[in-house]
């Protein structure tokens, strides 16, 4: 937005009926991160996500850290606008300040800031100024799993497997296919790494460096950054107009 | 600066199929419990319907976070209530509530669709229907939702509703026994999971009667 100075400077009652208002608000997202997968597992939650922040179509920022901890029992992944995941990640540090601040020996979980963050989201929404994410909230307290997720306009459930934008498309029907409850550690990041493989191939939004996360009762961890391999020497690949001489 | 067209949409379709059918000591209301988006399916197991009260159980299906947001408003009142008035609403009033509830919302709507089932003072069954904006009126049986084209016909031709135009009016709930219409209603929902896309997964039925609430499920084709 280029503010230049031949606009006058918006007043308070301008600046609700005025177009100036509209300057607040979100319109379109502008560094974007893309699909957040996640799964129960035996011992708890496995979370996720590339490293990547869009710009547009340029691949901007690849070092962008999409899943975060909140509190001992949760981990949160987001996708969407990263400036808007930044506030969130401020609105839930407050949150979390003041729940610590009661000193009643109680923390929130995973059920309770899933909750909070459904209403932030639908409330932002109702205003016409959404927080332009998709939300995946994951944690463990007291033996009790918790998955859910969270979009921009507020629709939010729970599921032992969820994920954000393409993910929805790509990686739900491999996790329909294969997930169980009893899933190990190892099984589920295979799992996660068959889901990020093929969004990787087919998500031109998505960088070959990722985390997954892990969150049980005892704690979470997030690993440090990887790339998975990939196959592109296919013979159909090489020569690919042999069959079609001209075209490309 | 020129006029900005918004380029999101603060509703969504989650879709999904309320019914609810009222007898002369009971009262069945059954919901799907899949949750979608555009063609794709979010979740295959969702609850639409909630207990408000005692005697007033209420399935919606639309735009769930918007549904969602109307359950905990209506929960809230219903506390408040209770402290008041140190008793439960009867589903009259909660009728009366949800529809000036949804009223409320006139110029931005919840994009709900609902369904009040429940005992009335009487005992005997009633079931509420609405629009998206409140209008609302008491009925022997209803369904709304992406299902209600396939299923209302269905049940106008079962349940053989007496005209409410009808002097002196006619009872309106059905003489069915409780298992028969819950029968009835596992038709309704086996037949609309066949052609509606959004309705499927599982069925979750709820019955109330003097004795309290039962709940059931049933399995529906998933594709």
């Amino acid at each position: 937005m280029i503010v230049d100075s031949s606009s006058p400077a918006p007043t308070k009652n301008s600046l609700l009926l005025s177009s100036e208002a509209d300057l607040q608000r979100t319109q379109t997202p502008y560094v974007t991160g893309t699909s957040v997968i996640a799964i129960k597992y035996k011992d708890g939650i496995l979370i996720a996500a590339d490293m990547g922040g869009s710009y547009g179509s340029t691949l901007r920022y690849k070092n962008v850290e999409r899943i975060k901890p909140v509190g001992k029992h949760s981990l949160i992944g987001a996708s969407g606008e990263i400036s808007d995941f930044q506030e969130i990640l401020r609105y839930l540090d407050e949150l979390m300040l003041n729940d610590s601040m009661w000193d009643d020996g109680n923390s929130l979980g995973p059920k309770e800031v899933h909750n909070y963050l459904t209403r932030v989201m639908y409330n932002r929404r109702n205003k016409f100024n959404p927080l332009w994410n998709s939300l995946i909230l994951g944690g463990v307290k007291n033996g009790q799993k918790y998955l859910g997720t969270v979009n921009m306009i507020g629709v939010h459930y729970e599921d032992n497997h969820v994920a954000t934008g393409f993910g929805n498309h790509l990686a739900r029907p491999i996790l329909r296919e294969e997930w169980n409850e009893n899933l190990t550690f190892e099984e589920g990041v295979k799992l996660l790494e068959k889901c990020m493989r093929v969004l990787l191939y087919r998500d031109r939004s998505a960088v070959n460096k990722l985390q997954i996360a892990k969150i049980t009762d005892e704690g979470f961890t997030i690993s440090q950054p990887y790339s998975l391999k990939t196959q592109w020497k296919f013979k159909a690949f090489e020569n690919p107009t042999v069959g079609a001489e001209g075209s490309w | 600066m020129p006029i900005q067209q918004a380029n999101w949409s603060p509703y969504d379709n989650n879709g999904g199929t309320c019914v609810a059918i009222a007898g002369a000591d009971y009262c069945v209301i059954a919901a799907d419990t899949r949750m979608s988006t555009g063609y794709n399916i979010l979740t295959r197991d969702y609850s639409k319907i909630i207990q408000l009260a005692d005697k007033s159980v209420m399935a919606s299906s639309g735009f769930q976070a918007d549904v969602r947001a109307l359950q905990k408003v209506l929960e809230a009142r219903h506390l408040v209530y209770q402290h008041q008035h140190n008793k439960q609403m009867s589903c009259p009033a909660m009728a009366q509530l949800l529809s000036n509830t949804l009223y409320y919302k006139r110029f931005f709507p919840y994009y709900s669709f609902n369904v009040l089932g429940g005992l009335d003072s009487e005992g005997k069954g009633c079931v509420f229907t609405y629009d998206a904006v409140g209008s609302y009126e008491r009925v022997g049986y209803s369904s709304q939702g992406s299902g209600s084209t396939l299923i209302m016909p269905f049940l106008d031709n079962q349940l053989k509703s007496p005209s409410p135009l009808l002097l002196p009016a006619k009872d309106a709930v059905t003489p069915l026994s409780e298992s028969e219409a819950v029968d009835l209603v596992k038709t309704c929902f086996a037949s609309a999971t066949e052609r509606d896309i959004y309705t499927g997964d599982k069925l979750e039925i709820l019955v109330l009667n003097a004795e309290g609430i039962r709940r059931e499920y049933m399995e529906l084709r998933k594709d």
